[in-house]
């Protein structure tokens, strides 16, 4: 190692793999210096991730060669990876959440003599980096926070020559990341190199020395990120000129709300779930509030009381349109122009082997009056599903296409337009944009501005503030199930949103 | 090494072959089976499966034998669709010949016209108050469907038992466990005199077109295919499982209540302790080898009785125990759910991965 | 009375033994994530397979050794199609329990109503002869005290050991124990495997000690009462004896009941262990939250390994 310590410590030329129907990498390159803190930047789907588990030994390339500190390698498995020196904090956290912190630590480590005294070493190597974590704690009762914090003391405990981390901050707080990137730098210093895969510019901006830009499963840029502006990354990123993101601007409001939560409390049904404590809002014609948040503080939760799927204490928890509704189940709720669009597109907002036609019949066969005398009416249903393809743009051969063959930015374009056409007075959509291509988020967009434009009261839930801080009029926050007073877009900044995401400032105005 | 490959949708052509080559597999796998027992493998396929057709009134026996398997497969269509495991229609089907029999026992001077109807509606109900309990049990105390329902089969079979040895038996009859033979009145009406072929056999195939009607084409249908491919979704739009459990179970087990009113009435003409050779776990095999769609369950329930025939046949000309009937079924079950696979991949011979270091 | 309890004791620890076989495997197939409702033509495949060989060679412990294979065997062709060709773990158990009893009628055909060689009761000098505890502890044959090794070791690999906490990881999230290089398939056909062999060692302890005879379908559902036990347990080892031991005295039931001259129609008295399963499963099922909080979250979910 100290030998050939000028040489770069991770060197992938020609990568390629192909999937059925999609060249996900094309001849990438990518090389990584020692003590380097590497961007790996790019638009979803353009092919970082495949990279990635590639050099993690998750995906076996089609051709390519990767020289791992100066040996030619091909990287078997994740175990593999592991002895080579290779360390991998997941996006989407492979974590127990039934074991113990400790347990799920064991299991990430190879051999008994590595595991001998772990949870001494876990306490020491989590105090040195300023990873607080308690080796006895059920997983499922942590924060986001603490579990991203399990998953890198897992890696730090194999004393890694290379972590990669892949798209880290998403589930943090602003405070949250500031303290990662503390822990990053000095692990960069202490000689781990790091890749760093990201959309976030300015966080890139901020943390890495250098950056690979992908585009649609190419290289198309090799940068020093904090030499380019966010504007200039994004253009590379995209490939397109980035004009300003149009902001929607306060459109005439009603006289009356359209939404009212009034006192919501709500037991989640879930597996180590949120429940939602007290809850008050209203919404006038016309607005579009947004609620900011981690993942798991309740969102699903609210979007399932919203919806009619949790049915709320007592009717007036709920108006719609001066409406009691809290009682009223989904259908009754759609009747009376309440519309919702969830996060999860697969199995719950449509039904992936199910053709769009049918998929347009789900949630609109009521207020489209698609059922006559019990029966389907086929015709009128595949003129609905057909007029939702037009109208949004929606990339498919067809009405009789199943769901699942439609791209997820296709896919969430044609459900939100499901609802969009069904004229509602109140619409919330969880996630507006998750894992959508930039192209499909300007038009969902566009769509749920015009539907403000036109009277009606929109609720965003989103975990991204760039979204958020784009499409809403007010912001609120929800922490622990709890939702903060909203205020004006105008008045608030990144720091005083995250700081209400941190929890906080929510419970001291809760108990105060 | 043998690689499936994820389709990007489910294939077309093999939702249809997928169970022809599961017929195909079975046949060989059995065939092989007779060889290891020292029979000559074709000939004894060929007693098994052609020599039930040919023989004299082979078709009527079949149709038959078929009618009750039909209406229980359609039931279970219909429930495996949303995720409902009735497993146990066997319970259901002998409580619908216990309630609807009980009525002929009871009444037996009263008019075919009004005994008969009455005794059909008494057997369904039966049935569907045994599938009812089950959905009831689940949606109230959450209590696993596959286990609640399997139990009623014991209960309801120690049940028959207590009554044709008990309360219900005939005096005349030798001491033998059987209730006396069901009057006139109460015999199924025949559709062609001197055969045995009942109003049974038309009504099975007439239930299969309406429960494919129901399924294909209206919103309770779609709620049911909804229910059975995304539990989420069906909750987003509104679609209570709640209900949709009661209905899978009131039809699964009133139809199964039905068909064994029809078996005691058709068949046997009275109650005795083998009413049913093993029809709840046939009619399992009848609703995954049609696919799970009622109209399915039709050529699937004439070729699961053929296996009945066939085992009988097996037995008088060949002397093999009529065990082989649930060889075959079992093996036929197995091929067709592992044939899916070809739905939804492609399989492609690819040379080994080299060895890790 | 002495005499009876004694008797209805011992009678109650065999007819469990069974029971509590058999459950041990599923729970530890439960733990992997996967649900094999097969157990009951395992049983009788074991069963079958234990007489058959137990009668032509004459040697008991041959026939315990095939009932195990003839388990195992069953089970795998279960992981071929569930596991490998990802078929629903649901509709596979139930394919598995009509070719188990298919199986069995056909191998048994002419074996019904002929003795066997018997599993002999281990007589251990002093401890069997002490009054009343001596016959219901120390009289038993191996098996018996086999099963009670069995549910120790099961305990202690699942609760203490790197192999049990692989277990339950895999049962757990099998995404996230794919993502950290774990063969998930692997373990889950081991799992099964191991659940095949003591539904078959539960069968060759009906057909070789418990009847001892063979008879077609005499395991008479016990399979299933054995998948109850393991919800009924709530996934933990040592509330499968408790379980066990009920369900083994309600079985029992039938007989001193009759014995004691109180007078219900034999038919209605051994209908009541199944009776007793339905009431037990809806007393333990009602508290949903508790039923989640123990249940393996992967139950019934098929892997497919996504690149």
């Amino acid at each position: 190692m100290t030998d050939s310590a000028a040489d770069p410590l991770l060197i992938m030329t020609g990568m390629t793999k192909q999937y059925p129907g999609c060249l996900a990498n094309d001849h990438v390159n990518l090389t990584i210096e020692r003590n380097q803190i590497h961007a790996l930047l790019g638009e979803n789907g353009a092919g970082k991730s495949t990279l990635v588990k590639t050099i993690y030994g998750v995906v076996k390339p089609d051709s390519g060669e990767m020289i791992w500190d100066g040996r030619k390698v091909a990287v078997q498995n994740p175990g593999h990876a592991q002895r080579l020196g290779i360390g991998m904090v997941f996006q989407h956290f492979s974590l127990f959440e039934a074991l113990t912190v400790a347990e799920n630590i064991a299991l990430g480590l190879g051999s008994a003599k590595e595991r001998a005294g772990l949870k001494e070493r876990i306490a020491k190597v989590s105090n040195e980096y300023g990873l607080p974590l308690d080796p006895d704690r059920v997983v499922h009762d942590l924060s986001v926070g603490e579990r991203q914090r399990i998953e890198i003391v897992r890696c730090l405990l194999q004393n890694p020559k290379l972590l990669i981390m892949d798209e880290p901050t998403s589930v943090l707080t602003p405070s949250e990341v500031q303290a990662l990137f503390v822990t990053l730098r000095r692990l960069a210093a202490e000689g781990c190199s790091i890749l760093y895969i990201s959309h976030k510019l300015e966080e890139v901006r901020a943390l890495c020395s250098h950056a690979t830009i992908m585009r649609l499963g190419r290289n198309v840029g090799e940068v020093v990120p904090a030499e380019k502006s966010v504007k200039e990354l994004a253009e590379i990123m995209i490939n397109m000129d980035l004009h300003a993101p149009i902001r929607h601007t306060a459109s005439a409001r009603s006289e009356t709300p359209r939404l009212v939560l009034d006192r919501l409390t709500v037991r989640s049904p879930y597996h180590f779930g949120t429940d939602l404590k007290d809850i008050a809002l209203a919404l006038m014609g016309g607005e579009i509030l947004g609620i900011a948040g981690i993942a798991g503080n309740g969102q699903s939760e609210l979007m399932d009381a919203l919806s009619g799927e949790i049915l709320a204490g007592r009717p007036e928890n709920i108006l719609i349109d001066g409406v009691p509704a809290g009682h009223m189940g989904p259908s009754e709720r759609r009747r009376i122009r309440g519309c919702f669009v969830p996060e999860e597109r697969n199995g719950h907002g449509a039904v992936t082997t199910m053709t769009l036609a049918e998929n347009a019949f789900l949630s609109g066969h009521a207020r489209e009056a698609l059922v006559r005398f019990g029966i389907i009416d086929g015709k009128k249903t595949h003129a609905f599903a057909d007029d939702i393809i037009k109208r949004f743009d929606v990339r498919t051969t067809g009405p009789k296409a199943e769901a699942r063959s439609l791209s997820g930015g296709n896919l969430q374009k044609f459900l939100v337009g499901r609802e969009v056409l069904q004229n509602p007075s109140v619409l919330v959509i969880n996630q507006p944009t998750w894992g959508v291509d930039a192209g499909a988020a300007v038009a969902i967009h566009e769509s749920i501005m015009a539907l403000a434009q036109a009277g009606a009261a929109v609720m965003i839930i989103s975990q991204d503030l760039d979204e958020i801080f784009v499409l809403a009029d007010r912001i609120a926050v929800i922490a622990g199930g709890r939702i903060s007073d909203p205020v004006p877009t105008a008045d608030a900044t990144v720091e005083s949103i995250g700081r209400l995401m941190g929890g906080t400032a929510v419970r001291e105005a809760a108990d105060a | 090494m043998l690689k499936f490959e994820p389709r990007g949708a489910e294939s077309k052509v093999w939702r249809y072959a997928s169970p022809v080559l599961a017929l195909v597999l079975t046949g060989i796998v059995t065939g092989a089976i007779f060889a290891v027992m020292g029979r000559p493998p074709l000939q004894t396929v060929y007693t098994f499966l052609i020599v039930p057709l040919v023989q004299q009134d082979g078709i009527a026996a079949l149709v038959v034998k078929a009618a009750p398997l039909i209406m229980m497969g359609v039931g279970l269509s219909l429930a495996y669709r949303a995720n409902v495991w009735n497993i146990g229609t066997d319970g259901q089907f002998t409580l619908g010949a216990i309630c609807g029999g009980g009525l002929a026992l009871a009444f037996p001077d009263v008019p075919a016209v009004i005994l008969y109807p009455a005794m059909m509606l008494l057997g369904a109900l039966g049935g569907a108050a045994s599938g009812g309990l089950v959905a009831w049990l689940r949606i109230r105390f959450n209590a696993n469907e596959i286990l609640t329902s399997l139990m009623f089969t014991y209960i309801t079979q120690y049940l028959l038992i207590y009554l044709v040895t008990g309360p219900w038996r005939d005096p005349q009859g030798f001491g033998f466990p059987q209730t006396a033979l069901f009057s006139d009145n109460a015999s199924a009406p025949l559709l062609v005199p001197e055969t045995n072929i009942h109003i049974g056999i038309l009504i099975a195939p007439l239930v299969a077109i309406g429960l494919w009607f129901m399924l294909e084409k209206s919103l309770l249908g779609f709620q049911f295919r909804v229910l059975g491919q995304a539990t989420r979704a069906a909750k987003f739009a509104g679609f209570s499982e709640n209900r949709l459990v009661w209905v899978a179970m009131l039809i699964s087990g009133g139809l199964a209540g039905l068909a064994g009113l029809f078996e005691a009435t058709g068949t046997l003409n009275q109650l005795t302790t083998n009413l049913s050779p093993g029809y709840g776990f046939t009619a399992i095999i009848v609703a995954f080898l049609g696919r799970l769609n009622p109209l399915g369950a039709i050529p699937a329930g004439l070729l699961l009785a053929l296996t009945y025939l066939g085992g009988d046949a097996a037995q008088i000309s060949l002397g093999l125990p009529n065990a082989v009937t649930g060889i075959f079924q079992g093996i036929l079950l197995f091929f067709l759910l592992g044939c899916d696979i070809l739905l939804r991949n492609r399989i492609r011979w690819v040379a080994p991965a080299k060895a890790a270091p | 009375m002495t005499a009876l309890l004694v008797a209805f004791l011992v009678s109650t620890i065999a007819a469990a033994t069974p029971l509590l076989l058999a459950a041990i495997g599923e729970l530890v197939v439960e733990k992997t994530g996967v649900l094999n409702l097969g157990v009951e033509g395992m049983m009788l495949a074991g069963a079958i397979a234990g007489f058959a060989t137990a009668n032509e060679t004459g040697i008991t412990s041959l026939g315990v050794l095939a009932a195990i294979v003839a388990g195992m065997l069953l089970a795998l062709v279960f992981g071929v199609i569930s596991l490998t060709l990802q078929a629903n773990q649901t509709a596979t158990g139930l394919a598995l329990t009509i070719f188990g009893r298919g199986f069995s009628a056909l191998v048994g055909a002419k074996y019904v109503g002929i003795p066997a060689p018997t599993l002999p009761k281990l007589h251990i000098p002093v401890l069997s002869d002490i009054p009343v505890l001596g016959p219901v502890l120390f009289g038993h044959d191996i098996l018996v005290y086999a099963a009670f090794v069995l549910l120790a070791l099961v305990a202690w690999c699942i609760r203490s050991t790197h192999l049990g906490l692989i277990i339950r990881a895999v049962g757990d999230s099998h995404d996230a124990a794919h993502a950290l290089g774990y063969p998930v398939i692997l373990i889950r056909y081991a799992a099964v495997a191991f659940g095949g062999a003591l539904a078959g060692l539960a069968g060759a302890y009906m057909s070789l000690a418990y009847t001892p005879l063979w008879a077609q379908d005499m395991t008479a559902g016990r399979g299933w009462v054995a998948l109850a036990l393991v919800t009924f347990a709530a996934w933990r080892p040592f509330w499968l004896l408790i379980g066990a031991w009920f369900f083994g005295a309600l079985m029992y039931l039938s007989l001193y009941v009759q014995a004691l001259g109180v007078s219900i129609p034999s038919p209605l008295l051994s209908a009541m262990p199944y009776i007793g399963t339905v009431v037990v499963l809806v007393l333990i099922s009602r508290d949903a939250r508790r039923i989640r909080l123990h249940r393996p979250a992967m139950l019934g979910r098929p892997f497919q390994a996504r690149a």
